[in-house]
């Protein structure tokens, strides 16, 4: 039997490898960013932001990149908002539990946890070459979009779930039917929690790299897209391209630093958005 | 019906019990809708002050509420061919990577395809043996687990049960910030930082090997093993902990002894997702792992996953060749290997699903 000061010492022993590793997981965030914020500054500015890539891309900026980008994450979102609350919407809403809802959350599940590489590979064969959009926004942002449904049709039931009964039964009380009810007050109460979402999903869309590689990414364009059947320049993209491919890699290394920095910001920012957006509201619901 | 009659006969019932006592007040509601004409009250409610309300009588049983009902139920209908949605593109997902990727066993057999030794994909003839790659997924996996497994638990646990409020609240952003990294930033960190690191400090020709990429891929699965795990601590009844503590054990006992134990569900559920996550990870492994399709001896050989292969060589494949078809069976073997692990996480966490407080 062990004293109980001994008992103490394992603790305190055992909490501290516990903090060294909470601590190990704040610090390998802050190493990420800070390396990218420390070299990336330096390579920013507004021409950096705003103009073409010149010299097969060792000098200029990563505008179409940047433009490129958002075309993919707002079609994503375009494809897999609606689609996603409307599945959220029939789970909690509609559903009374059985095996519908079972094969349906299995699917959703499984989705989830299908590798991005395999996205990509899915969205050539399927949009690019079958239906023959080849390599375009619109391939990738449907490639992306069904990459994110996931993440929307959970956070759109968390938003759902989280709308009090009580107004459900209210408006069905003064004669409202189901739909009405849906529309009318189900779904403007979860407002704040699916656009949640659609932020988290957004800056899934945005990192994403393996998806749009084969599907709408291109080395380089010296326009932007004109269309949605235009390939396009992408950041995460860019990054692998710059970092991987090509002569001049030393040569473009503060391109790259600037590229990521400026990827790295979107994505967080928009992550740091959602999760304080979350935040604030279960503190309102509690 | 049956939780209609309940409701019924319970007017004042308006228990908290989710869905059920929903629905209970629908059905509730069609029933005395549809009396409300057999005690003539169409009338009364017709000559209402607000003459804009629709009639209710008529709203349910007339003419309009035919339309109605029909109307909702056309509703329901398109929500939940919405909602087979995903299992839609689940099954276009399966269909189209075995139609693309099926017609390599032409020239190459199941077992030869599996167990092959040599991937030299552009040769003539070509050389499709996927060993390699299986073995340098599995390598790398295994190495990133061995240091993000415990890492992830020990921080979960720190979030659960140590840290107070207002650490939580900082810790929790910081563990979901990490997951939300862009893939290719870390696979960068591994190629400008790692890298160099390792090349001088082992005094090798290069830094792109099995070791870096575990490391890398290490930072990815530490979020997706962490939350889990957290939210499964996060489920243990306070009974339990309050029960172990009244007994005299330390706080560390009760984390080790008792919370612990029974969330190991939770905690296994979450190593196979991340795993599994881990599996799939394709810019990481892409650009730090080295590229080598050799079957490793060492940690700092440089291998060749089979996401990497996959990116890498996509590019380069003529299309429909037998390359092409090769990189899509590969893709099937991945989407297996994780559906699998999905599958069998799902079933850990329903079958040993903490479920009261009397369960351990």
């Amino acid at each position: 039997m062990d004293t109980l000061r001994s008992r103490y010492l394992k603790q305190k022993i055992a909490f501290a490898v516990v903090r060294v590793s909470a601590t190990m997981v704040c610090l390998t965030l802050l190493l990420v960013v800070g390396f990218v914020f420390f070299h990336g500054w330096k390579a920013i500015s507004w021409t950096f932001l705003t103009e073409m890539p010149l010299d097969s891309m060792t000098k200029g900026g990563i505008f179409p990149a940047i433009v490129g980008t958002f075309f993919l994450t707002f079609g994503a979102i375009a494809v897999a908002l609606p689609i996603g609350v409307a599945s959220a919407v029939y789970l909690n809403e509609y559903a009374r539990g059985g095996r519908t809802v079972r094969i349906i959350r299995l699917g959703i599940n499984n989705l989830a946890g299908v590798p991005s590489v395999v996205f990509g590979l899915f969205g050539l064969g399927f949009f690019v070459v079958f239906l023959k959009f080849g390599s375009s926004v619109l391939s990738g942002s449907l490639t992306l979009g069904f990459l994110i449904l996931p993440v929307i049709i959970g956070t759109s039931e968390e938003a759902l779930k989280s709308v009090p009964q009580t107004y459900r039964e209210a408006s069905l009380g003064l004669g409202a039917t189901k739909w009405q009810t849906i529309y009318k007050v189900v779904l403007p109460a979860a407002f704040p929690g699916i656009l949640t979402g659609s932020i988290l999903g957004i800056g899934r869309a945005a990192g994403e790299t393996a998806p749009i590689m084969f599907t709408a990414a291109t080395f380089y364009t010296s326009r932007l897209p004109g269309s949605i059947f235009d390939e396009v320049m992408a950041l995460p993209y860019h990054i692998y391209v710059l970092a991987t491919a090509g002569t001049h890699i030393e040569k473009t290394r503060p391109l790259q630093y600037g590229t990521a920095l400026v990827l790295i910001c979107l994505v967080l920012g928009v992550s740091l958005t959602a999760i304080l957006l979350r935040s604030r509201l279960r503190r309102r619901r509690n | 019906m049956y939780q209609g009659e309940r409701a019924i006969r319970h007017p004042g019932f308006t228990g908290s019990f989710g869905c059920d006592s929903f629905h209970g007040a629908e059905h509730t509601m069609k029933k005395t809708m549809i009396q409300v004409p057999s005690f003539e009250s169409a009338n009364l409610v017709d000559r209402a002050a607000n003459a804009d309300a629709p009639a209710l009588g008529d709203a349910w049983t007339g003419r309009g509420g035919y339309r109605r009902r029909t109307r909702e139920s056309a509703i329901r209908l398109i929500f939940l061919l919405t909602a087979l949605f995903s299992i839609t593109a689940l099954g276009l997902i399966l269909f189209f990577l075995f139609r693309e990727g099926v017609p390599v066993f032409k020239i190459v057999s199941l077992q030869d395809f599996l167990l092959g030794r040599e991937w030299y994909p552009t040769d003539d003839p070509p050389a499709l043996g996927i060993f390699p790659l299986i073995i340098g997924s599995i390598a790398v996996i295994t190495v990133s687990c061995i240091g993000a497994v415990p890492l992830a638990v020990l921080t979960a646990i720190f979030i659960a049960e140590i840290a107070g409020p207002r650490m939580k609240e900082i810790l929790k952003p910081v563990v979901e910030l990490l997951a939300s990294l862009p893939s290719v930033v870390i696979g960068f960190i591994g190629m400008v930082v790692v890298a160099p690191f390792l090349q001088r400090t082992f005094d090798i020709p290069t830094g792109l090997n099995l070791l870096n990429a575990s490391l890398m891929l290490g930072i990815m699965t530490v979020p997706t093993i962490c939350s889990i795990s957290e939210d499964a601590m996060y489920a243990v009844p306070r009974e339990l902990r309050e029960a172990s503590l009244a007994l005299g054990a330390t706080q560390w006992e009760t984390i080790f002894r008792v919370v612990l134990p029974a969330s190991l569900s939770g905690i296994a559920t979450a190593v196979i997702l991340g795993i599994s996550r881990a599996i799939g990870e394709t810019m990481v492994v892409l650009m730090v792992a080295g590229g080598a399709a050799i079957v490793p001896t060492s940690l700092l050989d440089p291998v060749r996953p089979m996401p990497a292969s996959i990116a890498a060589e996509m590019g380069e494949a003529p299309f429909q060749s037998e390359h092409y078809h090769a990189l899509f069976a590969i893709a099937i073997v991945l989407f297996l290997i994780t559906f699998a692990f999905n599958l069998i996480a799902d079933q850990i966490s329903h079958k040993y699903k903490q479920v009261g407080s009397a369960t351990l």
